[in-house]
């Protein structure tokens, strides 16, 4: 074990504390604007606590009253969660035989990693026949499309999740249980989906992720309260007229607490799946 | 069990996948490439066969070439800043003290906030009247007079590369983390008993731990900041003056602002090939470096 030095200890807290500022103090404004009132984020020299903090901002949002700033943002907040769900259960149902099919029989692996190079295209690569053929389909500002679409970003990453988490459930358990003369379904059912179940949540939360996240696609197929999601809805705000910083910073606190708290409640499993691809190389 | 049939169910459980890639991959991507060769627009006409037109005039004009040089730029100052930071931050909670566990957890935050989020915070912390940047650095008299730091070409990049350091080094940390907690601890404490220094027991002994991890994160880095849209969108949306405008911004202009199709989808295929090419140095790069590090 190294022996510290006080200075060397103490230089150790000053970059922990410096780290935690840099870290802290944009989400702390980002709370703070959304309680403070308009007067004290417009005065100078600015006012960096409000005398009284004022909830009303997400009151205001988080009401569903017609034609209202909260109309609007609810609706796009049922959107995202409308198109992560049902991008997020399509990517798993695609996933999971998927990622088994390659764990087990790596000869067809060649197909997963063409799949999975995909990632190395730019979306702008695929927006224009995308957009032609949504609007074909009748499904531009549609929920179900801009689900649809998503599978492009969600499908690849669970399904090379999904073939890392079956390679590390040994084949002998399944092979056992098919000699006892169960059928692929049935040893699906009993072995390998059981032992499957925290590495298909794992997927499921970066798939949420990746949907909530999602804005260029949004952007350019949705155009009302129909099918706008949140970012698109956070993006209008920021860029259009409003006079209310603080509103902004609501809307911005409210869309980033589900995937924070994903974030804070997963971390072990994030990291290990963020690292397990760099880690082995 | 006959590995025909192995192979042949392998096919038969990996075909929903194949079906919806290649409609929502494959066909569009094929589809680009067909667009490309013709003066289509985005809407009505389906436009006539103009050969390399578009790929030369876009690859002749002015515009293509700012474009490149912003996002060369943005991609790699963005990216060097993410990892230098990433490793020193790694190294710092890689030590021995109170509260490490908390800081670590703090740094899930700025990955877990949407991007859109993220740039939307931004936006309003450089805002010329009322932003924090400004009132922070007028209260410390280090400016005089408030600035508008997006709506300034020669601060705007910058700006932008600090809010999207800020989102993406703790990722970089993270992983760089993981790696130095794989350095088994009785290397580092023989390098001490041989008399190794802090720099060269870092260059010697950590780096090559290191040196793998970081080079997929790199890459992946690289590839997504060359790809760049969203943080430079809610932004600036590539102004003032263009001079944020990345190659997908361009690439948006020209087919969704104005309509050309065809001219846009060339400009798509030449910044995928820029992006492929760029992956597949990498690769090799590091398949060099993991070779080397074990």
């Amino acid at each position: 074990m190294e022996r510290q030095s006080p200075v060397f200890t103490a230089f150790i807290y000053v970059c922990a504390i410096l780290l935690a500022a840099i870290i802290l103090a944009p989400l702390a404004w980002l709370f703070v604007m959304s309680i403070s009132p308009a007067a004290d984020l417009a005065a100078k020299p600015l006012r960096w606590w409000p005398q009284a903090a004022d909830f009303s901002r997400y009151a205001q949002l988080l009401s569903t009253a017609e034609n209202s700033a909260g109309a609007a943002f609810t609706a796009s907040l049922r959107n995202s969660l409308e198109v992560a769900g049902m991008a997020t259960l399509a990517a798993i149902l695609l996933a999971v035989p998927a990622g088994w099919a390659v764990s087990r029989t790596p000869s067809v692996g060649w197909s997963l990693s063409m799949v999975i190079a995909t990632y190395m295209l730019p979306p702008v690569a695929l927006s224009v026949p995308l957009y032609m053929g949504l609007s074909h389909l009748g499904l531009l500002n549609n929920v179900f499309g801009l689900a649809m679409i998503y599978l492009t970003i969600l499908a690849p990453f669970t399904t090379w999740l999904m073939k890392s988490g079956f390679d590390s459930i040994p084949r002998e358990i399944e092979a056992a249980a098919m000699i006892d003369g169960a059928g692929l379904l049935q040893t699906w059912r009993i072995i390998t989906l059981p032992l499957a179940a925290p590495v298909v949540a794992t997927s499921a939360l970066f798939a949420v992720l990746l949907a909530w996240d999602e804005f260029f696609y949004a952007l350019l197929f949705t155009s009302d309260q129909r099918a706008k999601t949140l970012t698109v809805a956070i993006a209008d705000l920021a860029g259009g007229r409003v006079s209310d910083y603080g509103l902004i910073a609501t809307a911005g606190v409210l869309a980033a607490l589900p995937p924070v708290l994903i974030g804070l409640v997963m971390q072990r499993a994030l990291i290990s799946g963020l690292t397990s691809g760099g880690v082995k190389g | 069990m006959s590995g025909t049939w192995m192979t042949t169910r392998a096919w038969l459980l990996m075909l929903p996948l194949l079906v919806i890639m290649v409609a929502v991959i494959g066909w569009p991507l094929v589809d680009t490439v067909m667009l490309s060769f013709t003066d289509a627009q985005l809407v009505g006409t389906a436009g006539s066969y103009v050969g390399f037109d578009n790929y030369t005039n876009m690859l002749t004009s002015s515009n293509f070439s700012r474009t490149l040089v912003t996002t060369t730029w943005f991609a790699v100052v963005s990216v060097a800043a993410e990892m230098v930071l990433g490793v020193l931050a790694a190294l710092l909670l890689n030590q021995q003290f109170r509260g490490r566990a908390v800081l670590r957890g703090l740094m899930i935050l700025p990955w877990a906030l949407p991007t859109v989020v993220n740039a939307t915070l931004w936006r309003l912390i450089y805002n010329p009247e009322y932003g924090a940047l400004n009132a922070a650095l007028t209260q410390l008299h280090i400016i005089g007079d408030y600035r508008s730091w997006l709506g300034e070409p020669g601060t705007a990049l910058a700006a932008l590369i600090v809010a999207d350091c800020w989102k993406n080094f703790p990722l970089v940390a993270l992983i760089a983390l993981a790696a130095l907690q794989a350095v088994p601890r009785d290397i580092t404490a023989a390098a001490l008993v041989d008399g190794a220094g802090p720099f060269n027991r870092f260059r010697f002994v950590i780096l090559p731990y290191l040196a793998g991890p970081l080079m997929v994160a790199l890459v992946l880095r690289t590839i997504e900041a060359f790809k760049v849209f969203d943080i430079i969108w809610v932004m600036t949306r590539g102004g003032p003056a263009n001079s944020t405008r990345s190659l997908s911004i361009l690439v948006y202009q020209e087919a969704f602002s104005f309509q050309r199709a065809g001219s846009g989808a060339s400009l798509a295929l030449i910044v995928t090939l820029l992006v492929t090419v760029l992956a597949v140095a990498y690769a090799a790069l590091v398949r060099k470096t993991a070779g080397s590090a074990a």
